[in-house]
């Protein structure tokens, strides 16, 4: 699996565990959920026009292209949300339900 | 006597500086931080359980970083903090502000805003493959998160930041492949007086130059970026033109971009603050006085949300604005402390002029850029769509080309595209960037949970 952030420092941390698109990986504590994917991935959500694969750019709130999705349809910001042991995480929207 | 308080939006150095002069002086501001933990971006800190030091997060300003942290520690206290909330909108006197899904409207008597900057982006082909990032972003994953956006990286753009990011990935192990500057040596020439206002920051990025070259960097000057390739959905290869238009080309896995930084001024716009157009920066700024006092007598500025002179600029004007609250409401302030605030802020905004004669906004490659070149990422919009605008929709203005073809229209609000948008649609129609205006902030200036509620 390619990926596209090396870890450089810090790798002493407790590991957690993550599923993205229903496959198990492992990240560190204190990782932003971009950081927890872009470690085990390459991409992070398609953009809603062309459907092309995209990873984040500003890595600071501003440029919002790093929303992903949770398994129960929530939406975070990548670059924001501290990632937590045991997220179900998608990188492509969850067809919407009427909840029943 | 208006008993509202007075809230700080941003605690960087502009917004720690501000909210720690007004406690000073015995009142208790809140303070809205976007991120969890105070510092802003320069001085932003790892999460907890990070152990690298000071030394090794903030090169030569570890001192100031860490004096900032410490003097926003000893007035918290003092202060009603609250990190992670976004302010977003306004409703006259009241602040919108969000926390996850929690709303809370905020009366306020007066509002300093120090929403500091992020960075200037021209498009190029290839721009929104998987793999390119800002150069802040490439820092900040780099000192808040221990990463490098990829294993061989290329840094393009211009600005002391692209050699400052180049150097810090050096130092961590993760020499850049190449360094691609699109100004020149002789525009650096020209900044060289002004910059000497500040040596000991000329001399750092003269040592970052050094430094790269001697670890084999590949450093380019006065070139034009040709296309990031992509590979299956990654990065695979950057090209480029030199000054005499031959093509070359570099592997590569990850690319950081920037052209300097352009001011997050949104909420300023929001509060109805007047506007002019910055010839040094080359982009429209809130119209302040020289303590950051705004076209509204309830709003003032600091910091690079306002003026882009850095973060040593940002804590002398954040404390200057402070002042200037105070002043306005008749507390007293010594003369010596505003003389000495307004001299440290002039000799930035010398440096800042020198850094805009150096590092020149390249906004005559937004006249060429292809077609079919997407500018704005949100919403796919070409530069062909926004000269389709331009001529043949006739319009005008920024404005009128987001409403007729969409640029700007998307989730960032023109944030990450709207200045070179700009360009192109003056350049399509044969007029000063200038006289195209900017692009309008519309409420909420970030997205909002669909389950947002405002608490009382």
């Amino acid at each position: 699996m390619q990926v596209q952030f090396r870890r450089v420092a810090e790798t002493g941390r407790r590991t957690i565990a993550l599923v993205i698109d229903g496959r198990a990986v492992e990240a560190c504590e204190g990782d932003t959920l971009l950081v927890a994917m872009m470690t085990n991935t390459t991409r992070l959500r398609q953009n809603e026009f062309d459907h092309r694969p995209r990873a984040g750019f500003c890595l600071m709130g501003a440029c919002q292209d790093c929303w992903v999705w949770t398994e129960d349809g929530e939406q975070l910001r990548a670059c924001s949300t501290t990632a937590q042991d045991g997220m179900r995480i998608r990188t492509q929207e969850a067809a919407w339900t009427t909840g029943q | 006597m208006d008993d509202r308080p007075v809230i700080v939006v941003g605690a960087g150095p502009a917004g720690t500086r501000a909210a720690q002069r007004l406690v000073r002086a015995g009142l208790r501001p809140i303070v809205l931080d976007e991120n969890d933990r105070q510092g802003g971006q320069i001085y932003r800190r790892q999460p907890p359980g990070f152990t690298r030091p000071a030394a090794r997060l903030y090169g030569t300003e570890a001192g100031k970083a860490t004096a900032l942290h410490r003097d926003f520690e000893a007035i918290l206290p003092d202060i009603d903090y609250r990190p992670g909330t976004t302010a977003w909108g306004v409703s006259g006197d009241v602040l919108l502000a969000s926390r996850g899904s929690a709303v809370s409207e905020l009366s306020f008597s007066a509002v300093i805003i120090a929403s500091g900057a992020t960075d200037r982006i021209m498009p190029c082909p290839g721009w929104t493959i998987p793999g390119v990032f800002s150069l802040g972003g490439a820092q900040i994953a780099l000192k808040a998160q221990a990463c490098a956006i990829g294993a061989r990286p290329v840094f393009m753009g211009t600005g002391p930041l692209l050699y400052l990011v180049a150097w810090q990935y050096l130092k961590a192990g993760v020499p850049p492949v190449a360094v691609l500057d699109t100004s020149s040596y002789a525009d650096r020439l020209r900044g060289l007086r002004q910059m000497a206002a500040r040596p000991r920051v000329l001399a750092n990025g003269l040592r970052y130059l050094a430094d790269l070259r001697r670890a084999g960097v590949m450093l380019r000057t006065a070139i034009r970026p040709e296309r990031i390739e992509d590979d299956g959905g990654t990065v695979g290869g950057i090209a480029w033109r030199t000054a005499r238009g031959t093509l070359q080309r570099a592997a590569c896995d990850a690319v950081g971009v920037g052209y300097g930084l352009r001011s997050e001024s949104q909420l300023a716009d929001l509060l109805k603050c007047d506007f002019a157009f910055d010839s040094v920066s080359a982009q429209w700024a809130p119209v302040i006085d020289g303590f950051g006092r705004t076209s509204n007598r309830q709003v003032y500025l600091a910091g690079d949300g306002a003026v882009l002179r850095g973060a040593d600029g940002a804590e002398a004007a954040g404390t200057l604005a402070a002042c200037a609250l105070l002043l306005d409401r008749d507390h007293p302030v010594a003369t010596a402390e505003i003389a000495a605030l307004q001299q440290r802020v002039a000799v930035m905004d010398r440096f800042r002029q020198g850094l805009g004669r150096a590092f020149p906004w390249p906004a005559h490659l937004a006249g060429a850029l292809l077609d079919e070149t997407i500018v704005c990422r949100c919403e796919n919009i070409t530069a062909g769509e926004i000269r389709h605008a331009a001529q043949a929709l006739d319009a005008p203005d920024i404005n009128r080309a987001k409403a007729l073809v969409r640029p700007g229209m998307g989730r960032c609000q023109g944030r990450m595209c709207g200045l070179a948008a700009a360009e192109i649609l003056a350049h399509a129609r044969g007029v000063p960037a200038e006289q195209v205006g900017r692009i309008r902030t519309a409420a909420p200036v970030k997205p909002l949970p669909l389950d947002s509620r405002i608490v009382p």
